[in-house]
């Protein structure tokens, strides 16, 4: 029995009546213009450019920030140059000190760091609260303790730090993914050249401010603000030694091939079309919730989103049914909302991306399915979606669409859900739903892809390695394999 | 009266000519298959064919086929060695290669047990990190020294499980071409191994840009040739490997290998 989106609605009403419970916003203090963060402190960019960031889910402006030019790089870099002889050469228990501190003061500053980053990039104050901050406090607090202990990591080796690091980070998940770069850097030895992402720029800049707070010694830290020009002076600095890049392919792609010849060392965290594979023996309930989980997490804002739904023939009409009607259940809306599932869309133009990639799946003659849901009237905003009828030539079945946009397929046997899960140019992430040990160790065998979550989605964790396969990057970042490319080991 | 022989291109399991019909002589004599990058594209799908089937095979398995390839070396150890130009340093290197298919031959079941990891992670899950072949490898040997450096790029790489397509060194390409007839006759399933001689510059820079290679090993480049290699190879984030020509270790092995993690929950 097919549910109709009417009743559908129906039900969502029936069961669920929420009274707005927003989160206090009167602790965290945004001042009206930001500099750069160069030699530990705060410095008035050369250039004398500033550009707003806004707030998606009102489109009011929250604070300016530098847009940092060649010179402006150019500084941060010997900054960091300069800071990288002590830093090197400290004893490695007091840079690990100086690491578990930066950490602990993450968790000390944690409503603070949440709220602001729901602000500035649009995702629900529960993920924020409950996944960013604690996530990358953990981050800091994981590799702060191998920065002494480097020569247990590596057999036979001499490990040493490579230098200045440029790193380059997304917005979907702007602290989190600044820990998963400076944590390791740092604890390496090595310093950094930070450039945040131009929508998310905000708890960048909280962030210099606990590295001061810390005081982490003058350059250890550096963060520039800026587009992707200023990216790229950053990753073509002849000053810097090692490339850290977590974005879309297009650009690591453009990176790639920019530092052909340089020796600088890279690695790159691109994007993903991850197939989450249900099998008829699954638990359908907990699959359901997986697969929401897995590509309505941060409005579908991560790389390694289970973006498409294989589902085995057999069971894809109850299992749709379920999904529908859990679909129906999610609230949409002010992402400061403490019962908010779905937050804003990052950004203008990452919604015009969206809707894009959407009718390209109508045209193509996908079936879309929306529950009915109220979008508020300012910001940037985009319903749940799901697609089916969907084939594996289509645009929204082959490209990352980067938001809650799911695209439905079935398969009928082992084999062939594998076949269409590697058929793809990326290799970043994967889910195997069934109750089958040995299905789920085969499975995960054949799957080509850096992570594989078996009966679960979209974990993450300081110790687990994370990357992937083929097109979606090369590298590990988490656990002790994300060391190494802050080493030099020969 | 010898009976002499035709040197040809190592593709698919089979000793094949150019499909160009051309050859080169290198040293002014021995006519050699002058490979085109219609040669090169039947080896990388030939390559790609073979991987499921040898990254899936045991690593004792792997490990065996390895060590027969250094069996059929040795018992081979004259005639390369004449092929190296005679006398006890060119006996020396064909020892070194035997040494180096033994040593890595003992690696494929130790490989995960030292660069895998179990992961403590904060919450009830079972998590795990292994290392995985990345897949279809270019491998682009350095001219000298001509059997035991290719076999230090093909060794590691074969034995994470990956399938390689080998250019052989344009100056000397005998001992390489030579050398498939080793892995011919090792138990190797045809197109693990694929062996092709020519110009490096008419193959090098399809191999580097060609969308279905995974890894390309370039400690036979020149710099120029890194760069232009290093260019081509971002159309499909290819990575490039580049390290010392002399060296053995696990972490050459791991330089051609992915690491995948795995969760799962635990409970009742």
């Amino acid at each position: 029995m097919a549910i109709t989106k009417k009743q559908s609605a129906q039900l969502a009403k029936q069961v669920f009546e929420y009274a707005p419970a927003p989160e206090a916003i009167d602790h965290v203090k945004i001042q009206p213009r930001y500099g750069l963060f160069i030699g530990g402190k705060m410095v008035e960019p050369h250039s004398k450019k500033h550009f707003p960031t806004i707030n998606p889910a009102t489109e009011k402006k929250l604070a300016e920030v530098a847009e940092a030019d060649a010179l402006d790089v150019d500084r941060a870099v010997k900054s960091a140059a300069k800071a990288f002889d002590s830093w090197s050469r400290l004893a490695p228990s007091q840079r690990s000190r100086y690491i578990f501190r930066i950490s602990r003061l993450i968790q000390e500053r944690a409503r603070e760091l949440a709220v602001i980053e729901t602000m500035d990039g649009g995702k629900p104050i529960k993920e924020s609260r409950d996944v960013d901050i604690p996530l990358a406090a953990a981050h800091f607090f994981y590799y702060a303790g191998w920065a002494d202990k480097l020569e247990w990591a590596f057999p036979n080796r001499k490990p040493k730090p490579l230098g200045v690091a440029g790193q380059i980070i997304p917005w979907n998940f702007p602290l989190l993914m600044l820990a998963w770069k400076i944590a390791p850097a740092l604890a390496a030895g090595n310093t950094v050249v930070l450039k945040p992402a131009e929508t998310t720029p905000l708890s960048a800049m909280l962030f210099a401010d606990i590295c001061m707070q810390a005081e982490l010694p003058p350059g250890v830290v550096n963060i520039v603000t800026g587009a992707g020009k200023t990216g790229s002076l950053v990753v073509s600095h002849p000053g810097v030694k090692k490339v850290a890049f977590t974005g879309s392919t297009e650009v690591g792609k453009m990176i790639q091939k920019q530092l052909a010849g340089t020796g600088k060392k890279l690695t790159l965290e691109l994007g993903g079309k991850a197939a989450n594979i249900v099998f008829e023996d699954a638990p359908l309930d907990q699959a359901v919730e997986g697969i929401v989980n897995g590509i309505y997490f941060n409005q579908g804002h991560v790389c390694c989103a289970g973006s498409r739904l294989l589902v085995q023939e057999s069971i894809a009409e109850p299992l749709m049914e379920k999904l529908k009607r859990r679909l129906s259940t999610l609230r949409l809306g002010d992402p400061l909302d403490k019962n908010t599932d779905i937050g804003a869309i990052n950004s203008r133009a990452q919604l015009e991306k969206i809707q894009g990639l959407v009718e390209s799946g109508l045209q193509e003659g996908a079936e879309l399915y929306q529950p009915e849901c109220q979008l508020p009237e300012k910001g940037f905003w985009f319903p749940p979606t799901l697609f089916t009828n969907v084939s594996q030539s289509y645009r929204i079945a082959r490209e990352e669409i980067f938001g809650p946009v799911l695209s439905v397929l079935t398969f009928r046997t082992p084999a062939e859900a594998v076949e269409k899960a590697n058929n793809t140019p990326y290799g970043l992430s994967a889910g195997v739903w069934t109750d089958k040990g040995s299905r789920i160790l085969w499975m995960a065998e054949h799957l080509r892809a850096g992570v594989v979550w078996a009966n679960t989605f979209n974990r993450f964790d300081p110790t687990s390695p994370f990357g992937g396969y083929k097109e979606s990057g090369f590298g590990r970042e988490g656990g002790i394999h994300g060391l190494a490319p802050y080493l030099d080991l020969n | 009266m010898d009976v002499r022989k035709t040197y040809k291109l190592f593709v698919n399991g089979e000793f094949i000519r150019s499909e160009s019909g051309r050859a080169y002589q290198p040293d002014g004599n021995v006519n050699v298959p002058r490979g085109s990058r219609k040669d090169l594209r039947d080896a990388v799908r030939a390559a790609r064919t073979a991987f499921n089937g040898w990254a899936a095979r045991t690593a004792m398995n792997r490990g065996q086929i390895l060590y027969r390839a250094a069996e059929m070396l040795d018992s081979r150890e004259a005639q390369f060695t004449d092929l190296l130009g005679g006398g006890a340093k060119a006996k020396r290197e064909v020892e070194q290669a035997v040494e180096t298919l033994v040593w890595y031959a003992g690696w494929t079941d130790k490989l995960p047990q030292i660069a895998g990891t179990v992961n403590p992670v904060a919450g009830p899950y079972f998590n795990f990190t292994l290392p995985e072949p990345t897949g279809v490898v270019g491998i682009v040997a350095p001219g000298q020294p001509a059997l035991a450096g290719l076999m230090r790029r093909i060794a590691p790489a074969l034995c994470g499980g990956n399938v390689i397509v080998a250019l052989a060194p344009e100056e000397t390409p005998l001992p390489a071409l030579t050398l498939a007839e080793v892995f011919a006759t090792s138990d190797f399933p045809p197109g693990v191994v694929n062996v092709l001689s020519g110009q490096r510059r008419e193959l090098l820079p399809w191999l580097a840009a060609h969308m279905d290679v995974n890894a390309i090993d370039v400690a036979g480049c020149t710099p120029d040739e890194v760069e232009a290699v290093e260019a081509a190879a971002a159309g499909n984030v290819k990575r490039v490997i580049k390290v010392s020509p002399t060296e053995s270790s696990p972490y050459l092995i791991t330089a051609f290998m992915e690491m995948k993690t795995v969760w799962h929950p635990i409970g009742v």
